[in-house]
C-alpha cells in the first residue's frame, strides 16, 4: 500500500523522531511511503485566527502537494481534522472544491490508518512501563476518533495504561490560544499536569503534539519528571531483532 | 443589569477571575457534577443523537418561519384575552412594561428568573421607578441581596458562591442566623419569599417558550416560583427574546426534554408549566397577561451567518463543558451571556467595540459544539467571528503582520526551507539543553508559562532525513 507522509510542520521542524517513528512502523506493516517535499502546513494557525483568505495559501499548497497521493497518513488528530475541514472551505469553489473533497478522502490520522485501513491493532510493540493517554480534543471531536489509540496501546506489551481524570477537558494548546491567551491557557495546562501526575503514570502518550508540547512545556517547567510520547513512537517500540528500535 | 456587567479590560476581567479560588473551586465542582449528571439523563433518554437532530430541525424550522409563527401566537395570545407586544429595542421593551406598572399602580413586583429580563435593564428601570422589586429564584435572590451582583451563569447565577459565601450574604444583608447547609438557607429565602409572592402587584416571568398554536407560554423551573410568580399576582408580565418560539406542545416536549437533561441533568424539572391568560370564570391566575417579545438586535442575527446562535435554548450545557469558563469564571465575561455561546451572541448584541476578545477567549477544543442539545456549530461560530474582526480591520497591525507572514512562510516550501535552516541556530542564544525558558515577543506567551522545546537542526529535520533515506524522497 503507498503512504505519503504527511510530517506537520510542527514534527519537521521540532519533533523529527516523531515522523521518523511514524514511517518506521508504517514501514513495518508493509506500506511503501513516499514524501511529497512540496507540502508544508495544513494552513490551521491562520484559519483558527480568523485569516480565512490567508489560511487558504497553505491549503491550496496542500492539495497540490498531495494530489497524486493514494492515502495520506500524518501523526496529529488536529492537522488531519483540518484536512477534512477544506470541503467546507472551498465550497463552491470550482477549482478548488472536489480536490479539497479528494484529500479528505484519503486522509488518515496514524491511529486510525493503522486500524481502520490497515486493520491491524497489534503492531508488535513492547514497551515497559505505567502510561496514561491524553485525548487530543479535534482527534476526537472534530475528526471524531475516539477509540483507535487504545485499539492500539492495549496491544503493546509491556504497557499499563491508567485512565486520566477529566480527559475531556482540553490541555489548554489551542493553537495561537496558548501564545494569545497565556494565563487562561496556564491554569488549563497546570490542571492537566495535575490529573497527569495524579495518575501515577510514568509516560504520558497522546496521538497529537501539539498537545504534547504544551503539556510536556509545562511539566519540563515544574520539574515534573514524566516521560512525553507521541503514540508512534510507543508503537515503533519493538525489539531489534524485528528491525525496530527498542527503547 | 444590562447586557454588560462589567467595563474593565478583558485581561483585568480574567485575572480577577483566575485570582479568586472560592469562585474556581465552586465552578470546577459544578462543572464536574453537571457534566455527569448530563450524560446519565441524556443517556438514560436514549438515542440522544436522534434527539439532538430533532431538536436541530425543530429549531431551525421555527426560525426560518419566525414570522409565521409570532404571528400565529399574537393571533392566539389575542384570542385568549391577553396582551402581546413587540420591542424592537431593549428601551422600548422595558418602557412597556414601566407604563403597566403605572397604569396599574404597582409597587411590589416579584420575578422569577429571566436572561432577557437583565438583557432589557428592566430592573434598573423598575426601581429608578420607585418599585420593590424581589427576584424569587434562589440564586437571583441571593445576588440580588449581595447588592445586585451580576450573574455568573445562564441556569445557576449564583454558581460562583460556595454554601459558606451564601450563608455570610445571608448573615449581614438579612441576619440569618443558621448553618451553611443548603437545607436551610432555602428555607430560610423561602420564608421571605413567600410573603413577597403574596404582597406582589405584578409578576414578572420570562419564557422557556412560547406555544404558538396555543397562545400560551412554558416555563421550566425547579423551584416553583416561576409559578407563583405567574398565579399569584393580578397581573402576569412575561418577557421572551423573540426566537424562543414552538410550534405546537409535541415541538416543545422535545426542547423541554432535552433542556431539562442539558440544562441540570434532569427528565424533567419540578415544575413544567404552559400558562396564559386566565380563561373567562377560572378560579386562579391573573387577570391581567402580557407577553412583551423582545428584539434587541435580534432579527439582525436572523438569516446571518450567525443564525444558527438563535437556536439556543439557554440550558447552559455548553458553560459546564468549557475548560475556559472553568478557570476565569462567568464574571470575566463581562456579559449576562458568559461561557461558548455567550462568546459568540454577546458580540452580536453588544458590539466588537466592547466584546471582541470574546471569541478568542476559546481554545476552539469544541466541547460546547459537542455537547449542544441543539447542534449549535459554537466553536465554528467562534472562528466566524475570528473571520470578521479580522475582515472590519479590528486585529491590530502586529497580530496581523504575524498572521500574513505566517501564512506565507506556511504555504510555501522555500520560505518554510529558509524557517528550517535559521531556527536553530536563530534560538542558539536563547536555548539551554535544547529547551526555552524565556522566548521572544513573538512567544513570550507561550514561554511564560511553559518550556519551549529548541527546533533542530535543518539536517535532523525530519524533512532532510526523509531525503536521505535511499528511496526515501517523494515527488
Amino acid at each position: 500500500m503507498k503512504v505519503s507522509i504527511f510530517s506537520t510542520c510542527l514534527v519537521d521542524l521540532m519533533f523529527p523522531n516523531v515522523g521518523k517513528a511514524m514511517v518506521e512502523v508504517l514501514e513495518r506493516l508493509g506500506c511503501e511511503i513516499d514524501f511529497p517535499a512540496s507540502q508544508v502546513c495544513c494552513g490551521q494557525p491562520t484559519y483558527n485566527s480568523g485569516y480565512l483568505e490567508d489560511s487558504k495559501l497553505a491549503m491550496k499548497n496542500m492539495m497540490l502537494a498531495f494530489e497524486h497521493s493514494d492515502y495520506v497518513v500524518g501523526p496529529s488528530g488536529s492537522c488531519i481534522a483540518m484536512f477534512h475541514e477544506y470541503p467546507a472551505v472551498f465550497k463552491g469553489d470550482p477549482q478548488w472544491e472536489l480536490k479539497a473533497i479528494s484529500l479528505k478522502n484519503k486522509s488518515f490520522e496514524l491511529t486510525q490508518f493503522i486500524v481502520h485501513v490497515l486493520g491491524i491493532t497489534d503492531v508488535g510493540a513492547h514497551l515497559e512501563g505505567i502510561a496514561t493517554y491524553h485525548r487530543s480534543c479535534h482527534m476526537t471531536r472534530l475528526l471524531g476518533e475516539k477509540e483507535t489509540p487504545f485499539r492500539l496501546l492495549e496491544q503493546v506489551d509491556g504497557l499499563r495504561l491508567e485512565p486520566l481524570k477529566n480527559s475531556d477537558n482540553c490541555c489548554g494548546f489551542g493553537g495561537t490560544f496558548s501564545v494569545k491567551m497565556p494565563e487562561i491557557s496556564a491554569q488549563m495546562v497546570d490542571e492537566k499536569c495535575a490529573c497527569v501526575a495524579e495518575t501515577g503514570a510514568d509516560i504520558l502518550i497522546s496521538a497529537d503534539m501539539g498537545c504534547l508540547m504544551n503539556i510536556g512545556g509545562r511539566l519540563s517547567r515544574n520539574g515534573q519528571s514524566i516521560r512525553v510520547m507521541h503514540i508512534a513512537e510507543v508503537l515503533n517500540c519493538v525489539p531489534a531483532a524485528q528491525g525496530g528500535r527498542s527503547l | 443589569m444590562s447586557l454588560q456587567t462589567d467595563n474593565r479590560k478583558f485581561s483585568e476581567r480574567t485575572a480577577e477571575g483566575i485570582d479568586n479560588p472560592f469562585m474556581r473551586s465552586a465552578v470546577s465542582s459544578a462543572q464536574d457534577s453537571l457534566k455527569t449528571r448530563r450524560l446519565s439523563a441524556a443517556t438514560a433518554l436514549g438515542e440522544w443523537e436522534e434527539w439532538r437532530k430533532a431538536g436541530q430541525q425543530i429549531r431551525q424550522h421555527t426560525l426560518k418561519h419566525l414570522d409565521y409563527y409570532l404571528e400565529e401566537l399574537a393571533r392566539n395570545i389575542d384570542r385568549r384575552g391577553g396582551k402581546i407586544y413587540f420591542a424592537r429595542t431593549k428601551e422600548e421593551a422595558s418602557a412597556y412594561i414601566g407604563r403597566i406598572v403605572e397604569q396599574k399602580n404597582a409597587k411590589r413586583i416579584v420575578k422569577s428568573k429571566s436572561m432577557v429580563t437583565e438583557e432589557i435593564e428592566l430592573n434598573h428601570v423598575l426601581l429608578e421607578m420607585g418599585c420593590e422589586v424581589t427576584e424569587t429564584d434562589l440564586g437571583e435572590y441571593i445576588l440580588q441581596v449581595d447588592d445586585w451582583e451580576a450573574p455568573s451563569h445562564i441556569v445557576a447565577p449564583a454558581l460562583h458562591k460556595d454554601r459558606k459565601q451564601i450563608r455570610r450574604v445571608f448573615a449581614e444583608r438579612l441576619g440569618y442566623q443558621g448553618d451553611e447547609t443548603p437545607e436551610n438557607l432555602a428555607r430560610f429565602a423561602r420564608e421571605v419569599l413567600r410573603q413577597k409572592f403574596l404582597e406582589a402587584d405584578i409578576g414578572i416571568t420570562g419564557c422557556n417558550f412560547a406555544v404558538a398554536n396555543l397562545g400560551a407560554i412554558n416555563l421550566v423551573t425547579n423551584e416553583g416560583n416561576g409559578d407563583l410568580t405567574a398565579a399569584i399576582p393580578k397581573t402576569h408580565i412575561a418577557v421572551m427574546g423573540m426566537e424562543r418560539i414552538v410550534p405546537s406542545l409535541e415541538e416543545m416536549e422535545v426542547l423541554d426534554n432535552l433542556l431539562c437533561r442539558s440544562a441540570v441533568g434532569q427528565k424533567l424539572t419540578s415544575y413544567i408549566t404552559v400558562m396564559g391568560p386566565s380563561a373567562p370564570g377560572e378560579a386562579d391566575g391573573p387577570e391581567d397577561f402580557h407577553l412583551v417579545v423582545v428584539d434587541n438586535g435580534r432579527s439582525d442575527i436572523l438569516g446571518s451567518e450567525f443564525n444558527d446562535a438563535l437556536q439556543c435554548i439557554r440550558c447552559g450545557a455548553c458553560l459546564n463543558v468549557c475548560p475556559v469558563y472553568r478557570h476565569i469564571g462567568g464574571h470575566s465575561y463581562g456579559s449576562i451571556y458568559p461561557g461558548p455561546i455567550g462568546a459568540v451572541i454577546t458580540p452580536l448584541l453588544g458590539g466588537y467595540d466592547d466584546y471582541k476578545e470574546l471569541p478568542y477567549a476559546s481554545s476552539l477544543c469544541a466541547a460546547c459544539t459537542d455537547v449542544c442539545p441543539v447542534k449549535i456549530p459554537l466553536h465554528e461560530q467562534l472562528i466566524l467571528h475570528r473571520q470578521k474582526i479580522v475582515e472590519q480591520g479590528r486585529t491590530g497591525t502586529a497580530d496581523r503582520l504575524q498572521m500574513k507572514t505566517a501564512a506565507r512562510v506556511l504555504s510555501s516550501p522555500s520560505l518554510f526551507g529558509k524557517v528550517l535552516r535559521l531556527a536553530n541556530p536563530g534560538s542558539r542564544m536563547i536555548s539551554s539543553r535544547g529547551r526555552i525558558v524565556r522566548g521572544p515577543a513573538i512567544v513570550r506567551g507561550w514561554t511564560s508559562a511553559r518550556d519551549l522545546p529548541q527546533p533542530v537542526r535543518q539536517k535532523d529535520s525530519f524533512r532532510s532525513w526523509m531525503e536521505n533515506r535511499k528511496g526515501g524522497s517523494g515527488n
